[in-house]
């Protein structure tokens, strides 16, 4: 009689499972299944409009049908400025944070800091861009050194839009490039500087280099981070038609993300082909970025002879 | 000499490393700073209880009234709804990667998980206005799909990725043996899941919720699209607000920054409101970084 | 220890400093010969800033515009005719394009930073008020806008339509329409709280397009076939009137606006070739083109 009962427990317990296993994965489902439709609504409705037109023409100003090339243009200018300021800054920060830093309690501080600037808002980002970068460092620069009263760089430009977004995605450069560091095994260092080596000559030599290529998978996904930004650079370098290419970082330039914004709520009669095929651009590109950190990782992990 | 060189230089680099080391805490400093400084003259032209207690934001009339509490209203509703969704749907996703999906397919999910983390917040603003706006509206027989409860589905979307990507971290974490002694004393697999595991992993799920809703309440393009920002403070119940148009924080900033001049009052209110948004996110994440802290520790022992 | 950590904030803050300023001057001298100061350079760019319900219109102008006069740079940017007047007074834009007429406190501003706003009239609209095409709605009085938009009435039947609740939408308060409504319609009594606002013109057009109840005010140029614009009555004796060039030029359309561009003083250079261009036929045609109203000849 106990037996069976405990057989009958079993079982009670094996289908509870059986059941919670199902419901688990359908709140997975649940979760893909809309972003499969999101992927699916934007390229069935945009597919047929993103061809070789659409990358190099300029947008027509009556429906912003055409193309988006001056967008595109725009923003690799921003990611490349961007990525300049914030890799040298975010690698030097991880190696200050691997190498230096120890257990203090200023480590203790910055790791806090960097988590926090981690999860300001991107609008936030974009009021400190605009109050920063455009109104203080630009406008000084207006009144001190060109003695100017019309804004040249006391405005939005793509200087401003890059130094903004560098801040973005600064915790992203360092997380990344720390586990990089921390990945380089103690005997490298140790090998190194028992050679005689100062501990910057191992940095520089030894370990930098063996970090490099995880390094770069943080740049990447910094890239794809920046790319899809839109709320710091609304304020702070975005034009919402600008059809010539930008000339110098003191220009305001279109952009990807923000062009989406611009069309979606402001052009009259824009199409919804063009529309969904600006999403499918930026989508696509973002998504390309990311498809490559995660396969540039997984290659790294296997590859690693240490 | 050219030892002394040689440490000199040393030493250069190493300062030089020291400033970039400590520029995370400066930027922050310097984006409070700035937030204070464009902001915090705003009560030299408004009284402070104006602001934090008024109850309308409309900043052209006469006088203008700059209002925290419907904004900030807006701002807690549809994070409140993205909560409702994304934790059960974030942490389930996460306990599905870890313990129960295929190896294969959970690797998948997990690379799916990340691209979605990534997909720009404009273009989910864009298929969320054009698509499941009309579709909530419809379902729900609404006078319009500009409401509170779309910006929520959508933000929701938004935190998932953040919430089982920690998560699924802060369970990986749990040791090995937990798993193993639930087993031993004849647990089902399930029974050590829900009863062992989850438990164990506690402070890093709060920790991933936390940052998930962090992410959330921060996101601008998506409520500014969907939300209709209207100013509406819950004078019917909360059902009524969710089903009714929103004003959120980042919605106000994002719709109007662009649209004031330097100094003016409105440009303060706006920086004003960007404060409280920071410190807000600032307490989230705090709670976030001590709620992590302690899974740490849980590992280790 | 203290003293590191202060010399280490301060080093990095200038370190930064240094890098933005040091970055940003070299391109001021080598990349941008056309900012600043134009003067004798051959080519030139001009910025146009303002008002929402204008820039496509703007817009348009510049490409047509760059056809005939590929020399002159022509740059368009919205954010509201409010935003575009303070830039013209600051001097970050050398047109602003404004959906009303200057205010007194902004003329004020002009004479203390020492500019004469020149106004220059290069369109006339029709500010529309737009329906759901399924709305039976015939007409409305002003006096029943105005009730719709302070929120004296919430559903359509009080106002002789269907029972259906009023969805109100309008715009940022930066925006002309947004004054223009504001003084004509509402005589400056303020918006209901439940007014949608949205960041653009266009979002205005597709949430009234998806809602039923929806209602919404826009420039002429934004009316298209997924909404229906409501013939206008000035108060309930008075014919209702549909807003098009002929009631508009006529006056018999009680909504009719100019459209205004500013520039600080007499127009001169581009921006004088530029505004001489919009006023001929080629910058009318683009107005009636976009289904706004020329001006008068």
């Amino acid at each position: 009689m106990s037996l069976v009962l405990a057989h009958n427990k079993r079982d009670s317990r094996i289908l509870a499972q059986k059941l919670a296993f199902a419901a688990v994965a359908l709140i997975a489902a649940a979760v893909v299944i809309p972003i499969l439709g999101l992927f699916g609504f934007i390229a069935f409705q945009g597919a047929s409009k993103v061809n070789w037109d659409f990358l190099t023409k300029n947008p027509s100003a009556l429906d912003a049908s055409g193309g988006i090339f001056p967008a595109i243009i725009g923003t690799a200018w921003l990611i490349v400025f961007t990525i300049l300021l914030a890799m040298p800054l975010g690698v030097i920060g991880a190696v200050y944070l691997t190498e230096y830093g120890g257990r203090s309690k200023l480590v203790t501080l910055v790791r806090a800091a960097i988590v926090n600037l981690a999860g300001v808002p991107s609008i936030v980002h974009g009021l400190f861009g605009l109050g920063c970068f455009v109104f203080f460092v630009g406008g000084s620069i207006d009144r001190i050194i060109l003695r100017t009263s019309k804004p040249v760089w006391g405005q939005p430009c793509l200087l401003w839009g890059a130094c903004t977004l560098a801040v973005v995605i600064l915790p992203i450069v360092i997380k990344s490039t720390e586990e990089a560091l921390a990945a380089v095994p103690k005997s490298f260092r140790e090998g190194s500087q028992a050679l005689g080596a100062t501990k910057w000559e191992t940095i520089r030599r030894i370990i930098l280099p063996a970090a490099l290529p995880e390094i770069l998978t943080g740049a990447v996904l910094g890239i794809g981070r920046a790319t899809g930004e839109t709320a710091p650079v609304m304020l702070t370098c975005a034009a919402s038609f600008k059809p010539t290419l930008p000339q110098g970082l003191g220009d305001q330039a279109m952009l990807l993300p923000y062009h989406l914004y611009f069309v979606v709520t402001q052009v009259p009669n824009a199409k919804m082909d063009t529309k969904s095929a600006i999403a499918l651009v930026l989508i696509s590109f973002v998504a390309a970025s990311s498809i490559v950190v995660i396969l540039l990782r997984s290659k790294f992990k296997k590859a690693r002879k240490w | 000499m050219n030892r002394q060189r040689l440490r000199l230089g040393e030493r250069a680099i190493e300062s030089a490393i020291f400033a970039g080391g400590v520029a995370a805490i400066v930027i922050v400093g310097l984006i409070m700073f700035f937030l204070f400084r464009e902001g915090l003259p705003l009560f030299g032209n408004t009284s402070a209880a104006g602001f934090f207690f008024g109850k309308k934001w409309q900043p052209s009339s006469e006088p203008p009234q700059f209002g925290l509490l419907p904004n900030l209203w807006g701002s807690f509703l549809v994070t409140l709804g993205a909560a409702v969704i994304a934790v059960p749907l974030g942490v389930g996703t996460a306990v599905y990667i870890r313990y129960i999906a295929p190896r294969r397919l959970a690797g998948f999910l997990k690379g799916f998980v990340e691209l979605m983390g990534a997909v720009p917040s404009v273009a989910v603003g864009f298929v969320g206005a054009v698509a499941l706006s009309p579709l909530i509206k419809d379902f729900l027989h609404l006078d319009t799909g500009k409401s509170a409860i779309v910006g929520s589905v959508l933000l929701a979307f938004l935190a998932i990725p953040t919430i089982t990507t920690i998560a699924e971290d802060a369970m990986s974490m749990v040791p090995k043996e937990y798993f193993q002694g639930s087993v031993a004393l004849g647990a089902t697999y399930w029974q050590t899941i829900y009863r062992v595991l989850i438990p164990a992993a506690r402070p890093g799920i709060v920790a991933a919720i936390m940052l998930g809703l962090g992410r959330a309440i921060g996101e601008t393009m998506v409520v500014i699209m969907v939300t209709g920002n209207a100013g509406l403070l819950p004078d019917h119940g909360v059902w009524h607000a969710f089903t009714h148009s929103v004003r959120t924080i980042t919605g106000t900033i994002g719709a109007e920054a662009l649209e004031v001049a330097q100094g003016e009052p409105h440009y303060q209110a706006l920086f004003m409101l960007g404060v409280v948004l920071l410190l807000i996110t600032v307490a989230f994440n705090s709670l976030a970084v001590t709620a992590l802290g302690r899974t740490r520790r849980t590992a280790r022992t | 220890m203290k003293k590191i950590w202060i010399l280490g904030l301060a080093a990095s803050l200038l370190t930064s400093m240094v890098a933005c300023t040091g970055s940003s001057e070299a391109p001021s001298g080598s990349d941008k010969p056309s900012g600043g100061t134009s003067g004798a350079a051959e080519k030139s760019s001009l910025t146009v800033k303002g008002s929402d319900t204008m820039v496509q219109l703007a817009q348009v102008w510049a490409e047509e515009f760059k056809k005939v006069h590929p020399e002159i740079d022509v740059q368009v940017t919205g954010g509201g005719s409010t935003t575009g007047i303070a830039a013209l007074l600051n001097k970050s834009t050398d047109i602003a394009s404004a959906s009303r007429a200057l205010k007194a406190e902004e003329a004020n501003k002009a004479k203390e930073a020492g500019i004469e706003p020149k106004e220059h009239t290069v369109a006339q609209d029709a500010l529309s008020i737009v329906v759901n095409p399924t709305n039976p709605i015939k007409e409305l009085t002003l006096a029943q806008l105005k009730d719709i938009y302070t929120g004296k009435v919430k559903n359509w039947k009080d106002l002789g339509g269907a029972d259906m609740a009023i969805v109100a939408n309008g715009r940022e308060s930066s925006s002309g329409t947004y004054g223009f409504f504001l003084e004509h319609v509402l005589n400056k009594e303020p918006f209901a709280t439940e007014v949608l606002t949205s960041p653009a013109t266009n979002q205005i057009v597709e949430n009234v397009a998806q809602d039923k109840g929806g209602v919404g005010y826009v420039g002429l140029g934004y009316v298209n076939d997924k909404v229906r614009a409501v013939p206008i009555k000035k108060d309930a004796a008075s014919p209702a009137v549909h807003g098009d060039a002929k009631t508009v030029l006529d006056g018999s359309y009680s909504l009719a606006r100019p459209l205004f561009v500013y520039t600080a003083g007499e127009a001169t250079g581009a921006a004088k070739t530029f505004i001489d261009w919009i006023l001929g036929a080629d910058g009318q045609a683009v107005v009636e083109k976009l289904g706004f109203v020329p001006v008068k000849k």
